[in-house]
């Protein structure tokens, strides 16, 4: 029996093809190039951050290599990732369907991504641009002599992938959803699919149009942001993080679909309030519009727009409580295995933890005025973006790489890898906290020597996470010669996307899947022949 | 009586070594309160996951009969969270409404940040860079404005931070509780030497401060030296009683309020007042013709704010 790796074998065929599941395939090649780039940008930095003095590269060297760092884990990695790889892969699948809506458009957004980021990566060699992923003006529009246009460019063609890949995962869940699920039969990561497309529609026109103006201003000294021609550089900020908060959202919500599936399996539980999690992920897409001032608290935004944002963070804080109090009481009388991805999805329940519990201090006025801009924000969004984010994305991987591939990986390994990502991200990360406490600003190439003890456990924790980033890069690659045959269903998940083979067919089911009377039907006992063991 | 609870949650804890500020106590306590209830909840979330996680194991007979729905529960997790939240909100909220709000008796110092330095001046027209002396136990309100680009006033040990932001003032103020050298640290990327653009804050005893201040090089004062530039700007050729060309007079005009045509009004602060000489037709005073030219590339930040400082100043010597 053939599968969709099987169909056809050439180069053309795959970079011509509309199947969902080898576009997912193009998509992690692409983003894991563009991961270990981001990677070897935030290495150096961490090296050139062991000691006080800027010894190792020059100012200009670091602030291309932090914004290099940036812009590269945002847009091209973090923003693409459980979207685009496992949300192509999986959502038709988990939906009962044989394709996306609109195949050809999904593969033209792969291309409109990797030309966009040919184009990042483009300005990259050519001398780098030094403005940090931000981009704020007047500093990227009048001051910067650096390749900003060509990046925006980049950033500008990358934001039409995602705006067609959003496009699509709607039409795909609305119109081909097998006749028996309904939307409160959806598993959790597709109504994460759900609400990250509607984020990637509304938003990402923002972005583009911001960016646009600044290329504007850069070009033609058009007074949009600069207030030397009439223009406002709040306006710019405003802007900015009218699209990149939400954005963070775009990072995050995939994540929770993809813990949200592991958890329930490994577990051998229902998931606990499924209802309120779906609501929660559709009350966290849209309160998310709405807090981006609290990115300005010291910008120079009026005192009202202060108080708003900080109140509206407190509240978009909750729906996240709600889910982490939800995925610990899934454990609750379960029958639990400790597998490789759910070890990861352990992982990323910690440290998004962590990482939304120190976002309370930054909603907290009075106290953001001391912390902003300094490395307690570095470490807070790096505890979601990456103790969060990838670390579910890692969790994705392990638990449906069987799935893609059809093959199994070194049990044993890929626990030891989870284990030294875990404290490897703690070890880098945690310090960071105490240095913004202690007043460290971001963005500095050189530190007073009174930092200096805290970001050496830093670096020496970038040098583990390294490892524990590069082990699975070795094993998953190993695996696709050398594992054993996976089965089709080798954790006894009960999603859709199981009750086919795997590797899947081009046409994804042989016969109609089976839609569950209740979604996630999992039980810790006799009638689940894994839950009895 | 909250202050009092503040101070004393603080003293018992300190973010760093220094917290040298009447606002940092107020911040630590916030911090402490932050960390003692998030750790708490951290804490609990872990410890209930590692219990069940080795609790039920698989393969481990233990009682597995799955929990009834519960609703109670679901909405005691949500809105337990709501209440803290709201309280914390107010409490973060107090302190930062107080923050934006200086005392109209605080010691005026004015900056201007560079690419990449601190240009200081005090009222008498002591100039320092990268370098801010001030007494302690006074209110001081520093006013902020940028030649190029954001930049942000950041003083640890203060608890005080404020983006420079060009095109507008800024401003911030604190009360010194300790005397010593603190640093000061521009916390918003600004190009290049961003982690060069450093300086240092010293806080003094009133005397020492005020022996400081007169040690200086012998200059005219910021007010003196903004009627000088008054005059040799024009400006006093149309803003002067006796001129023949109809524009408003400005003595006393700072902290008034002015009515601008269109029936809006405004309270002259620094922000307007700096308009009005840069981009003089967006806010016309009601009854004038908008006939003032821009003096937007004539006057460098320095001289802007020593112009509205004589401006403040005429309000000083009228009042009754």
């Amino acid at each position: 029996m053939t599968s969709y790796l099987d169909d056809g074998l050439t180069i053309r065929s795959w970079l011509t093809t509309t199947d969902h599941k080898r576009i997912a395939i193009l998509y992690a090649i692409a983003i894991t190039a563009f991961f270990f780039v981001g990677g070897a940008a935030a290495t150096i930095i961490r090296l050139e951050l062991a000691t006080p003095q800027g010894d190792l590269v020059s100012h200009d060297a670091y602030n291309k290599l932090f914004t290099a760092h940036g812009v590269i884990m945002v847009w091209l990695f973090l923003i693409p990732s459980i979207p685009s790889v496992l949300g192509n892969f999986l959502l038709p699948l988990m939906i009962g369907a044989k394709d996306l809506a609109f195949p050809r458009l999904n593969l033209a957004s792969w291309y409109l991504y990797v030309a966009g980021g040919l184009l990042t990566l483009e300005a990259l060699f050519l001398g780098g641009v030094d403005t940090g992923w931000t981009f704020y003006t007047p500093y990227s529009t009048m001051f910067s002599n650096t390749y900003v246009v060509l990046t925006l460019v980049g950033i500008f063609v990358t934001g039409f992938s995602s705006i067609l890949t959003g496009l699509n995962f709607i039409a795909t869940i609305h119109t081909l959803r097998d006749k028996a699920m309904g939307w409160f039969k959806l598993p959790l990561f597709a109504w994460a699919m759900y609400a990250t497309s509607l984020i990637l529609v509304l938003a990402t026109p923002v972005l583009a149009i911001t960016v646009l103006l600044a290329v504007a201003e850069r070009l033609f000294q058009i007074g949009v942001f600069d207030p030397a021609y009439g223009g406002d550089p709040l306006l710019f900020q405003h802007l900015f993080w009218f699209y990149s908060h939400p954005a963070v959202y775009v990072m995050i919500l995939p994540a929770m679909g993809v813990v949200s599936e592991i958890i329930p399996c490994f577990a051998r539980r229902p998931v606990f309030g499924y209802r309120s999690m779906a609501y929660a992920i559709m009350a966290i897409a849209s309160v998310g519009f709405l807090v981006w001032g609290h990115h300005m608290f010291v910008s120079g935004q009026s005192l009202t727009a202060s108080l708003v944002f900080s109140l509206l963070s407190f509240i978009v804080a909750i729906p996240s409580a709600i889910k982490v109090f939800n995925w610990t009481a899934t454990l609750y009388k379960g029958a639990i295995r400790l597998d490789a991805p759910m070890l990861y999805a352990l992982g990323f329940v910690g440290l998004f933890t962590i990482g939304g519990l120190t976002g309370l201090f930054l909603a907290s006025l009075a106290l953001d005025v001391h912390l902003t801009d300094t490395y307690f924000v570095v470490a807070h969004f790096h505890y979601i973006m990456v103790g969060g984010a990838v670390m579910a994305y890692f969790a994705g991987l392990h638990f449906w790489w069987p799935k893609v591939t059809g093959r199994l990986y070194p049990e044993v390994w890929s626990r030891i890898a989870a284990v030294v990502v875990f404290i490897g991200f703690n070890l880098t990360f945690f310090p960071q906290f105490l240095l913004g406490v202690e007043g460290m600003p971001r963005r500095y190439h050189a530190y007073p020597p009174q930092f200096q003890v805290l970001n050496l456990f830093s670096s020496a924790g970038a040098g583990v996470l390294a490892l524990g980033y590069l082990m699975p890069l070795v094993y998953l690659a190993w695996s696709l010669r050398g594992g054993p045959r996976a089965g089709d269903n080798p954790w006894h998940a009960k999603g859709l996307e199981w009750q086919t083979r795997s590797p899947p067919p081009t046409h994804n089911f042989d016969a109609p899947p089976v839609v569950p009377e209740i979604v996630y039907d999992y039980r810790a006992d006799e009638r689940d022949p894994e839950g009895a063991r | 009586m909250a202050a009092d609870t503040d101070a004393a949650l603080s003293s018992s804890f300190r973010l760093m070594d220094a917290a040298a500020s009447t606002q940092a106590s107020r911040t630590d306590a916030i911090f402490l309160a932050m960390v003692l209830l998030c750790g708490a909840v951290a804490a609990v979330v872990f410890a209930l996951i590692v219990i069940f996680v080795i609790r039920y194991r698989r393969g481990r007979h233990v009682d597995r009969t799955p929990p009834r729905e519960l609703r109670g529960i679901e909405i005691a997790w949500t809105v337990a969270p709501l209440l803290v939240f709201l309280a914390i909100f107010a409490w973060a909220a107090r302190d930062f409404i107080t923050l934006a709000d200086p005392p109209p008796d605080a010691l005026p110092v004015s900056v201007v940040a560079k690419q990449w330095m601190w240009k200081l001046q005090h009222r008498n027209g002591r100039r320092e860079i990268n370098e801010l002396h001030l007494p302690q136990g006074e209110p001081v309100v520093v006013t902020l404005a940028s030649e190029d680009v954001i930049h942000s006033f950041f003083i640890p040990a203060f608890r005080i931070k404020q983006d420079v932001v060009p095109g507008r003032y800024t401003r911030l103020w604190f009360t010194a509780t300790q005397l010593g050298v603190f640093p000061l640290f521009c916390s918003e990327y600004c190009g290049s030497e961003h982690s060069q653009m450093t300086g240092r804050v010293v806080v003094m005893a009133p005397a020492d401060y005020g022996r400081w201040l007169a040690s200086g090089p012998a200059q005219p004062d910021m007010a003196q030296y903004g009627f000088a530039l008054f005059r040799q700007l024009g400006c006093s050729g149309c803003h002067d009683a006796r001129s023949t060309i109809h524009a408003p007079l400005l003595d006393g005009v700072y902290g008034r309020a002015v009515h601008l045509q269109g029936g809006r009004s405004v309270v002259a602060d620094a922000n307007y007042l700096r308009d009005s000489i840069l981009v003089p037709a967006k806010d016309v005073v009601a009854g004038f013709e908008p006939v003032m030219p821009s003096y937007a590339g004539q006057v460098s930040e320095e001289d802007l704010q020593a112009l509205i400082a004589y401006l403040q100043s005429t309000g000083k010597r009228n009042a009754p």
